[in-house]
């Protein structure tokens, strides 16, 4: 069975309309039936905007608890929404990072993010793995975007920022923002936003580029990119200015409209984040943060696409391989476990040797002084019986002496 | 497993987690979103993998011609009945068309030799082997730790040439297409279908849709949609099924027109006219409707077929199948996690019972020297408390014995004592006696 494989490409042309131009649309109208997913990460401090701002980006009230400052350490909360606009349906998840910054020692702080990224990428793995699995059907829960969102001190980023945007940068696509922007003036904010790019370059953080490759979006994008991080205002109260009513924040001094660019970049950050890159968000994640993730994880587990011959492994010869290595690590466990044993058994069976022979000595020796001990008393016996024969033999010789002068007296008196 | 079947799954929406429902204030923006897809997919270009079965001379190359209205077939590249091979090959050729700005890779795989022989058995071995290894290439690349763009080429979809005999399917089509179904779409066409006046081909097709049902043969099917002119629409097309078409090369002048035809003495057999065969039918769903779904269900329903197969094979190697038919939702890594979770409880009681044994072994050894010392220690006691008595004894002898002696001497004194008195009172005597 023979394949014309190394043909080369033909480039025809039409004699006329045979209509898959449609192709783009087809694609497009099967997506929009099955629905888009987006999933939005906010990093930063309580009570920095985060939920205010979600709010208006997307013109509704998520319902939002207000943190308090005394939470033991960070944790994640996700929220899912299903949103639609004419035809397009949006499940979206805002997940916002519950007391970031509040804690006295915030060396930890952005393990908890971090754990949470990795995990969805983890269940997408998981999910990819399966032997039965539906991809096309998949809520997919990883993080398309991270705001992070920067307290407006007007000098610099704080080293938990650093810290925290260093972990991410190589896990998600990060978007710097200035939040509260109406707290710093136009002069300021121009120094600030230099000085803050500065330090992120300095530190090689990698924050997310609007794509300028598709000649369509490519100008504004390359734009946008010069006006970053940007400064954003958040409000949902409505003020009157003029004959309009806008959402705004009402100041003694004037009213800063969260839609006027002049006031800030909200308009510049939706338009960046929804109507213009939301797409490549979703495409980057996957083509690069999810693939680095997942060849990470791979490789741990001691997958290789080649072996040592440089010859490309097949699927089935990647799992037959690591199948034999990991009965082959069971069996060595087991190995191992016995010899310990037998290795315990015999030096307690020393020990206890030992023991037996110390016993056995110190009987010998309590053996020995009792041997000692009866000889000196048959020696005493021995003693006595001499010292009693002696005083026999004297009492004897005694007797026979004395009954002798009383026979002469006996005599005489007849 | 039909694609309708797909599309049901997919219209429940991500995966079934529902989100609470929020009504939007305000032009958000993200019904930009399907623009974004858009741009992005032409940016990407598409591609596309045809497949062409049937006998020789049946109008295949044509065909092809005729949809992509381009020569893919010409005298330079022969279509596949010009190819006469000795057994049956299946071979590919790769074109790049341009058409209102989106660039197709188009491949067109054809068999020459499908069911010429003499001899068919099997023919469709090799077909289906090309198939597998589509499927085979996209696995392995698919499971690469490197993973890099992947070139898709599966087949998307299989058009069979059915030949116009009028009566029925040949005892070859319904073998090839029960062996296909369930690896790629299949799409069955009656070839040449000029030779058929309506009423015959009327006739044919019931007798070719009756046959496929009876074969229980999963022919492509539409997928469900919303829109109700749209269902309209493919229910037309459904009762048409199969399509009967004409092919041509040869454009000809009818009534002023320029159009694609058949010149026959009787008159002009036309390819775009709905009347005359269903070729427009044909072009219309392969390429300007159906074209993304022909692809989506050979990825999501006969390329997962193929994945779900090959790995289970892989990871119960060996293993008693029966008792995993429902553990099939694992990967093959899962599998050995959790074989490796088991092995490791195995082994803690392995550990826990050599442990015990152990211990056991022990306290018994220990319990007998114990024991022995217990018994030394007592009989070392016995012979002390005998020596001890021993010695008592012969102390009290002693103690009897220098008794005795006392006694003894003090008598042996006093009998001195007496014996002096009486030598002394004889002395005195006899020194009375003298005087």
């Amino acid at each position: 069975m023979a394949s014309r494989d190394n043909e080369e490409k033909r480039n025809l042309s039409l004699g006329g309309h045979v209509g898959f131009d449609s192709l783009p649309d087809q694609l497009v109208s099967k997506s929009v039936t099955q629905g888009f997913c987006f999933n939005i990460l906010c990093v930063g401090e309580t009570g920095i905007g985060k939920s205010t701002l979600m709010n208006t980006l997307f013109n509704t009230m998520f319902e939002n608890e207000e943190a308090s400052h005394y939470q033991n350490g960070v944790y994640l909360r996700p929220r899912t929404y299903d949103l639609q606009e004419s035809n397009v349906h949006l499940k979206l998840t805002i997940v916002d990072t519950v007391g970031f910054g509040d804690q006295i020692n915030k060396e930890d702080s952005y393990k908890p993010i971090v754990d949470y990224i990795d995990t969805q990428f983890e269940n997408y793995l998981q999910e990819e793995l399966k032997i039965k699995r539906s991809l096309f059907n998949y809520h997919d829960t990883r993080i398309h975007i991270c705001l992070y969102f920067i307290a407006p001190t007007g000098h610099s980023l704080k080293s938990l920022d650093l810290v925290t945007m260093k972990k991410l940068d190589s896990k998600v696509n990060i978007i710097p923002i200035i939040a509260k922007a109406d707290t710093i003036s136009k002069s300021e904010l121009h120094k600030f936003k230099i000085k803050i790019m500065s330090e992120l370059v300095s530190n090689g953080v990698q924050i997310y580029q609007f794509p300028t490759d598709d000649e369509a979006v490519s100008e504004i994008n390359a734009s946008m990119n010069a006006h970053l991080p940007f400064a954003v205002v958040g409000s949902v109260e409505e003020v009157k200015v003029g004959n309009k009513t806008v959402r705004a924040r009402q100041y003694p001094w004037g009213v800063v409209q969260v839609e006027n660019e002049s006031h800030c970049d909200f308009v510049k950050l939706r338009e960046m984040l929804i109507r213009v890159n939301m797409e490549d968000l979703r495409e980057q994640t996957h083509a690069r943060h999810y693939e680095l993730y997942r060849r990470c994880k791979l490789e741990e587990m001691g997958f290789k696409d080649t072996d040592p011959d440089s010859q490309p492994f097949s699927l089935q010869e990647t799992y037959e391989a690591k199948r034999k290595e990991f009965l082959g690590d069971l069996q060595r466990k087991e190995e191992e476990m016995r010899q310990m044993f037998v290795n315990k058994v015999k030096e307690t069976e020393a020990e206890l040797k030992e023991k037996e022979r110390e016993l056995h000595e110190k009987f010998e020796q309590l053996k020995r002084m009792h041997q000692d001990e009866k000889r000196k008393v048959e020696e005493k016996r021995k003693e006595l019986e001499d010292e009693m024969n002696a005083f026999n033999r004297r009492k004897v010789a005694c007797e026979t002496l004395s009954s002798q002068p009383l026979k002469k007296d006996k005599d005489k008196k007849k | 497993m039909s694609s309708s079947e797909v599309l049901a799954g997919e219209a429940e929406g991500n995966g079934g987690i529902m989100g609470q429902q929020k009504n939007l204030e305000g032009y958000v923006g993200f019904a930009n979103l399907p623009n974004q897809v858009y741009r992005k997919s032409v940016k990407r270009g598409f591609e596309f993998t045809l497949m062409v079965v049937g006998e020789s001379g049946l109008g295949k190359s044509t065909l092809i011609n005729s949809l992509f209205l381009t020569d893919l077939y010409s005298p330079e590249y022969p279509g596949p009945s010009h190819r006469i091979k000795k057994t049956v090959q299946v071979e590919q050729s790769q074109v790049l068309i341009k058409e209102g700005g989106v660039h197709l890779l188009l491949t067109i795989v054809d068999t020459p030799g499908f069911g010429d022989a003499v001899d068919n058995s099997n023919c469709w071995q090799p077909v289906t082997d090309y198939i597998d290894n589509k499927f085979e290439d996209f696995l392995n690349s698919e499971s690469r730790v490197n993973r890099r763009l992947m070139p898709d080429s599966r087949v998307h979809c299989c058009l069979y040439f059915i030949a116009p005999s009028g009566h029925g399917l040949k005892p070859l089509d319904i073998e090839f297409m029960k062996r296909l179904h369930e690896k790629v779409n299949v799409i069955p066409l009656i070839a040449k279908a000029d030779t058929m006046t309506p009423e015959e081909c009327q006739q044919f097709k019931k007798q070719i849709m009756k046959e496929i049902h009876e074969h229980k043969i999963k022919i492509y099917d539409f997928p469900e949609t919303d829109n109700e002119e749209e269902m309209k629409m493919i229910r037309k097309i459904k009762d048409r099924l199969p399509l009967a078409v004409v092919g041509s090369n040869t454009i000809i002048e009818v009534n002023g027109k320029r159009v694609r035809g058949r010149q026959y003495p009787w008159g002009v057999a036309e390819v775009e006219n709905g009347d005359h065969c269903d070729f427009t039918i044909l072009r219309n769903m392969l390429i300007r409707t159906h074209m993304q779904d022909l692809k989506d269900v050979t990825n999501n329903v006969h390329y997962e077929n193929y994945r779900s197969r090959k790995l289970a094979a892989v990871t119960y190697n060996g293993v008693d199948n029966n008792k995993n038919k429902g553990q099939l939702t694992k990967s093959p890594l899962a599998q050995m996690e959790e074989e490796r979770r088991e092995h490791v409880a195995k082994m803690k009681k392995m550990e826990q019972e050599m442990e015990q044994v152990f211990d056991m072994k022990v306290k018994e050894k220990i319990q007998k020297l114990q024991d022995s010392e217990v018994e030394l220690q007592k009989r070392h006691e016995q012979m002390k408390k005998n020596l001890q008595a021993q010695y008592k004894e012969l102390e009290e002898k002693r103690r009897q014995f220098e008794e005795e002696v006392n006694t003894w001497e003090t008598h042996q004194r006093i009998l001195e004592q007496q014996k002096l008195e009486l030598n002394r009172t004889i002395d005195k005597g006899k020194k009375k006696k003298i005087f």
